[in-house]
């Protein structure tokens, strides 16, 4: 059968289950998108291609299936450069296409002529410059290997146009051969063995869970491996939901803005039993003074996390999942010696129970708390509600205040910390799973990069809902104004009602709804949520001045936590 | 003067060895694709590596190549550099080769000024070296080495006195020595002993 180059990539994302593709056409992309109208494929058309890279982020987040995008060349594949150093950071399958001028022409400076496998080199897993018709399944088949195994991540695969307009024969590859590929998933056994032989003498073990366990879909059996050890497991803002927030012995979030009792117990820690994370210095702080006391099991599917910040006594590379159920087997056998840790969960308790998340619950406003604002949205939503959030103090917020029951439904910029990450990502989240509500928590800053994506929303009826904490400033760039720069404002106010976010909604086809009020905040989450042929955005009106507590100041200890205004 | 003698411009002697600093060789086995070379390179900045030297060629096998990189271990621990660079898709295998199990290798081009009085010395010079001259002008003589990088150092600091018109050298080749017999020599050791 007689192909051309473009016929054989829609063919051969057919062929990978590829239901649905984020993008927008230009000139070196154009044969793509014509067999692209014959295709079952869905195409969502975004607005700015940012817009479709952070859409098939949300998409792989909320489905764990690989996120699409087809752009063109030159503006368009810059345009994509942040969602694939997101991904990157952030360990998510994409598979993204760029049009590229024709070959005749590369190295011209064409019309919309980029070097985009160089520019993209550092942030993608891998990438290929496709320059005969006939390695396009071959290539297709291989990217979506490379995203998708191992410690996942974004590929990028570009297709000049006189490629995709010359004929191929076409084929689909049974296999894949990549000789310098090949993810080491099951653990060493001996390694496994000393691991468990060394979580059962720890005194003071803490489970250190991050996104990785997400990603290897490892939730049930790291719930098994809590129940048997009663270790207390702290869940990185990349791993929150990896255990379910009720869980007595969940501590949730560690780190700069992390809670007492996760960033205390990981410092008093004899043995940190590291799942599928990575020693960010958002967790660690002053790397010389992070757990001083704890030995280190660290396992990871990626070798090179392995010591790379950390040394790790036992490293173990795997799958995270696997390794885990191996290591439940080896904890079963020995469950009989297991040291008596009831003391040390006795002190993380108190820790608990004396320092949890704070703010002034007595504070009647207007204006609104932006903690109460995330309370009352988790008490009027159901445990399966998918949570999307953008950069910032709100986003620390709804890390520290919604409680995440269920795996993947927290979605969020942690690596790159990436601003306008989240209405686009929520749309992709919600086209993958639309029996589940979207909500996004977003900061007025960040809503203002990419809010045109409602656009998209709306015309491809995607009914996400959006909850803008308006404290009319950049405000995490702001609290450290505030407490590193003697309070010497420099570049951070916004405005609360420049734009007006009501109007502008609305002219986007959404429902736009404002809340000044404590009292008018219930009313208007209920409203959003009964509406679903259209998405919603609610202008909440929150406190400029509150500040994300604890905090551990940048570059220093996790002992020198502050907790709230007080310890300044 | 004329114009042709202010061209010699002495280099300033002896670039830094690697061997002053802590260095290690890792001879990478490649994909023979293109843009490979970059994404070795771009990694190696990317990640704050610093390269000493680097040379590619492709291997017997035309699917594959070899590149071998001297690295000042200095700025990242080698175990790191190497992981990295295993996650690079078309990086098939690394071997590291410590620098006292090596045969290190590497060539050196230079032109030299040589003039009726100085010709005999610079042709001297390089026999010692078991160089070659490999092409004469009237003032100059191009000539090769190939030795270890520390003679060559060795060889440059000597040459450089007649005056040094241009140089190049390749950045060093390495395969690991070959296993002695040692049961053999420690036999010998017993008998001397
Ligand atoms: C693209 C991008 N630019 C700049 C920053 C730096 N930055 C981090 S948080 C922040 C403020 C975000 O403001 P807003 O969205 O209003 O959230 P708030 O902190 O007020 O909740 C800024 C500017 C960033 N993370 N991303
Ligand atoms: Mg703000």
């Amino acid at each position: 059968m007689k192909l051309t180059g473009a016929q054989a990539l829609i063919k051969s994302l057919e062929m990978q289950g590829v239901e649905v593709v984020f993008g927008l056409p230009g000139g070196a992309i154009l044969p793509v998108y014509d067999p692209l109208l014959d295709s079952s494929i869905r195409h969502i058309l975004v607005r700015h291609e940012q817009g479709a890279g952070h859409a098939a982020e949300g998409y792989a987040q909320a489905t764990g299936r690989p996120g699409v995008a087809i752009v063109t060349s030159g503006p368009a594949a810059t345009n994509i450069v942040t969602p694939l150093a997101d991904a990157y950071m952030d360990s998510i399958p994409l598979v993204v296409i760029t049009g590229q001028v024709a070959t005749s022409t590369i190295g011209t400076d064409a019309f919309q002529e980029a070097d985009t496998t160089g520019i993209t080199m550092s942030i993608t897993k891998h990438n290929w410059l496709i320059t005969d018709a006939n390695d396009i399944p071959r290539v297709v088949r291989e990217a979506f290997h490379v995203a998708t195994t191992g410690r996942p991540g974004p590929v990028l695969i570009d297709l000049p146009k006189d490629v995709s307009n010359a004929s191929m024969e076409w084929y689909w590859p049974r296999q894949v051969s990549l000789p310098g590929y090949k993810p080491t998933t099951k653990g060493h056994p001996k390694m496994v063995k000393e691991a468990a032989r060394m979580i059962a003498a720890a005194e003071k073990p803490i489970f250190y869970v991050g996104g990785g366990v997400l990603r290897a879909q490892g939730s049930d059996v790291l719930a098994s491996l809590v129940e048997l050890t009663q270790i207390p497991a702290v869940t990185t803002l990349m791993g929150r939901g990896a255990l379910p927030d009720s869980h007595p012995l969940c501590l949730g979030m560690p780190g700069m803005h992390g809670n007492y009792a996760a960033v205390t117990s990981m410092q008093k820690s004899d043995l940190l039993i590291v799942l599928g994370a990575r020693f960010d210095d958002r967790v660690t702080g002053k790397v010389d003074a992070f757990a001083p006391f704890a030995k280190v099991v660290h396992i990871d599917v990626d070798p090179a996390e392995l010591g790379k910040i950390r040394h790790a006594d036992v490293p173990i590379v795997g799958d995270v999942r696997s390794v885990m159920e191996d290591l439940l087997v080896e904890l079963e056998a020995i469950r009989g010696s297991f040291q008596d840790i009831s003391l040390w969960r006795k002190e993380i308790r108190s820790w608990q129970d004396n320092f949890p998340y704070t703010y002034d619950r007595t504070h009647e406003g207007p204006p609104l708390k932006p903690q109460y604002v995330i309370e009352r949205l988790r008490d009027l939503n159901t445990e399966d509600t998918i949570v999307v959030s953008g950069v910032g103090q709100h986003q620390m917020w709804a890390s520290q205040y919604w409680r995440f029951e269920k795996p993947n439904i927290w979605i969020n910029s942690g690596g790159l910390g990436t601003m306008g990450f989240a209405v686009p990502a929520a749309i992709g989240a919600k086209v993958g799973r639309p029996d589940r509500t979207v909500w996004v928590i977003d900061g007025d800053g960040c809503f203002q990069m990419t809010a045109q994506e409602l656009v998209t929303a709306t015309t491809e009826r995607v009914p996400i809902k959006v909850a803008i904490l308006n404290n009319a400033y950049l405000g995490m760039v702001r609290q450290w104004q505030e407490m590193f720069y003697d309070e010497r404002y420099s570049e951070v106010y916004l405005s609360p009602d420049l734009p007006d976010y009501v109007k502008w909604a609305e002219a986007m086809g959404c429902v736009g709804l404002r809340v000044v009020h404590p009292s008018e905040v219930d009313a208007a989450i209920e409203k959003a949520n009964s509406i679903t042929d259209r998405p919603v955005v609610i202008d909440f009106r929150t406190d400029t001045h509150e500040k994300v507590f604890p905090m551990v100041p940048s570059g220093k200890s996790n002992d020198e936590i502050v907790l709230g205004e007080e310890g300044l | 003067m004329n114009a042709e003698s202010n061209a010699i411009v002495p280099i300033g002697g002896a670039i830094r060895t690697p061997s002053e600093f802590r260095h290690h060789i890792l001879s990478v086995l490649v994909e023979n694709k293109t843009g490979v070379l970059a994404r070795v390179a771009q990694l190696f900045s990317r990640r704050g590596y610093n390269i000493f030297s680097l040379a590619v060629a492709p291997t017997d096998d035309e699917r594959f190549s070899r590149i071998t990189v001297v690295v000042d271990v200095d700025t990242a621990p080698l175990e790191q550099i190497t992981k990295q660079l295993h996650k690079l898709v078309n990086v098939i295998k690394i071997s590291e080769i410590d620098p006292d199990e090596a045969i290190e290798y590497e060539l050196l081009l230079a032109t030299v000024a040589a003039d009726a009085a100085t010709r005999a010395q610079v042709i001297e010079l390089v026999n010692l070296f078991e160089g070659r001259i490999v092409d004469v002008g009237s003032t100059k003589l191009t000539v090769m080495v190939a030795a270890s990088p520390s003679h060559l150092d060795d060889f440059e600091a000597l040459i450089v006195e007649y005056g040094l018109v241009e140089l190049q050298r390749t950045g060093r080749v390495a395969l690991q020595k070959l296993g002695k017999p040692t049961t053999r020599r420690k036999q010998m050791k017993g008998k001397v002993s």
